[in-house]
């Protein structure tokens, strides 16, 4: 049996990893896919203190991953099904059996939101993206349009602009949530033009996108922006499977924790983007995960 | 050494469509994050599989031809061949478990 299973190897699994690994707690990490998470989907990391130029996402969380190992973590490639708490035993159900540990760390994160609009699913892969950083190149001096207007749509906009011939923000409201220098640089830049006020309904195309239809949410007036893709940033919705039935969760399913990451279920921590919290960062999943891998080192310990 | 075939414009038709068993090809670049999420499982099937499905992988950076003729605008993308024609395909970053699924109905 293990002391600590930590699920997610996202920035803040990875550092729960690091510090549960130096408390010499016997700690077996799981992952689905290899390391990463959603920073691998960054092109640069630039709030990340220490790193003055930014760092890429790849760069930053393989040195965690590294950092990680250097200090004993075991990390496997196992994805996991389902938990059981019948006692103060929790058992993880994976694709290749059952292992068991007295404390868990949830870290599995967030996933991007969809539109949930016509024409979505069916256009996914076929110019409907939520990942700029992937298939940017793809779209060398064509029109897309982008949807969203938080940090992470802004930076996907600037990155979109390297290779895109225009790019169509369209944005709710009429103003942008992302952070000023974000805002400053997207509009010092060209290549964005910003359709405010609006929400899209559908998304047309046969074999490819051909177009998103759109709606001023002031006017009500309708009309189609052609375009040959679309790439939403809305935001994320938790990775909460495991734990949404017995596990107190937000109104938008978020895992709500105190302030020593411990949840509704005693011994369950969460760390990183799964958790209710108001900032999602790399900086905020890296405070968490060191707490959690802390208050899971205690309650193992009151446990013994 | 790898056991995953490296494949381009050039040599994909005759690695691929061409090829006597069901095949994978694995589209990815290096600027792509989570297709460095995929890699290793694809490796680790390429050398389980050996033998029985070829499995590929193709740099649609230095390659632009094969990723049009196949309308990828996603990656990573994996497309599945059986007999020269496509028998599926997975867009973005799943599992080995998943993969290795569908890789079974090949054969």
């Amino acid at each position: 049996m293990e002391d600590l299973i930590i699920i997610g190897a996202g920035p803040a699994g990875l550092t729960a990893g690091i510090y549960a690994a130096r408390a010499r707690l016997k700690t077996l990490l799981l992952e689905r896919l290899a390391p990463g998470g959603q920073v691998l989907t960054t092109d640069r990391v630039e709030n990340y203190p220490g790193f003055v130029e930014g760092i890429s996402g790849f760069e930053l969380v393989d040195r965690m991953k590294r950092q990680a190992e250097r200090f004993g973590l075991k990390i496997e490639n196992q994805e996991v099904a389902r938990l059981k708490f019948n006692s103060e035993i929790k058992t993880v159900v994976t694709d290749r059996g059952e292992l068991e540990a007295r404390a868990l760390i949830l870290a599995c994160g967030a996933t991007p939101q969809k539109l949930g609009i016509e024409g979505e699913s069916m256009l996914t892969g076929k110019g409907v993206s939520y990942c700029a950083t992937c298939d940017g190149p793809f779209y060398r001096d064509q029109e897309v349009a982008l949807v969203g207007g938080g940090d992470t749509a802004i930076e996907e906009a600037l990155f979109l602009a390297r290779f895109a011939g225009k790019i169509h923000v369209i944005h709710r409201r009429d103003e942008l949530r992302a952070t000023k220098l974000l805002q400053e640089r997207a509009f010092a830049e060209e290549k964005i033009e910003f359709v405010w006020d609006s929400i899209a309904s559908r998304i047309v195309g046969e074999s490819g996108v051909e177009g998103i239809d759109l709606k001023n949410v002031k006017t009500d007036k309708e009309f189609r922006l052609p375009v040959q893709g679309v790439f939403v940033f809305i935001g994320t919705n938790p990775n909460n499977e495991l734990v949404k039935d017995f596990v107190k969760l937000d109104e938008r399913g978020f895992v709500i924790a105190n302030n020593d990451m411990e949840t509704s279920v005693p011994g369950l921590f969460v760390a990183g983007d799964i958790r209710s919290k108001l900032l999602r960062q790399i900086s905020t999943a890296v405070g968490e995960g060191a707490t959690a891998a802390f208050a899971a080192e205690k309650y193992i310990d009151s446990q013994k | 050494m790898s056991d995953v075939l490296e494949v381009t414009d050039n040599n994909f038709d005759e690695e691929i469509m061409n090829s006597d068993i069901p095949a994978m090809v694995d589209f990815w670049a290096e600027w792509c994050g989570p297709c460095k999420m995929v890699s290793p499982a694809v490796e680790e099937l390429a050398q389980e599989y050996k033998g029985r499905i070829k499995i590929g992988s193709m740099d649609v950076d230095g390659n632009r031809n094969t990723p049009g003729r196949f309308g990828i605008r996603n990656i990573p993308t994996l497309i599945l061949f059986k007999g020269g024609e496509v028998a599926q395909t997975i867009i973005g970053a799943h599992p080995k478990g998943h993969i290795e699924e569908e890789l079974k109905k090949l054969l």
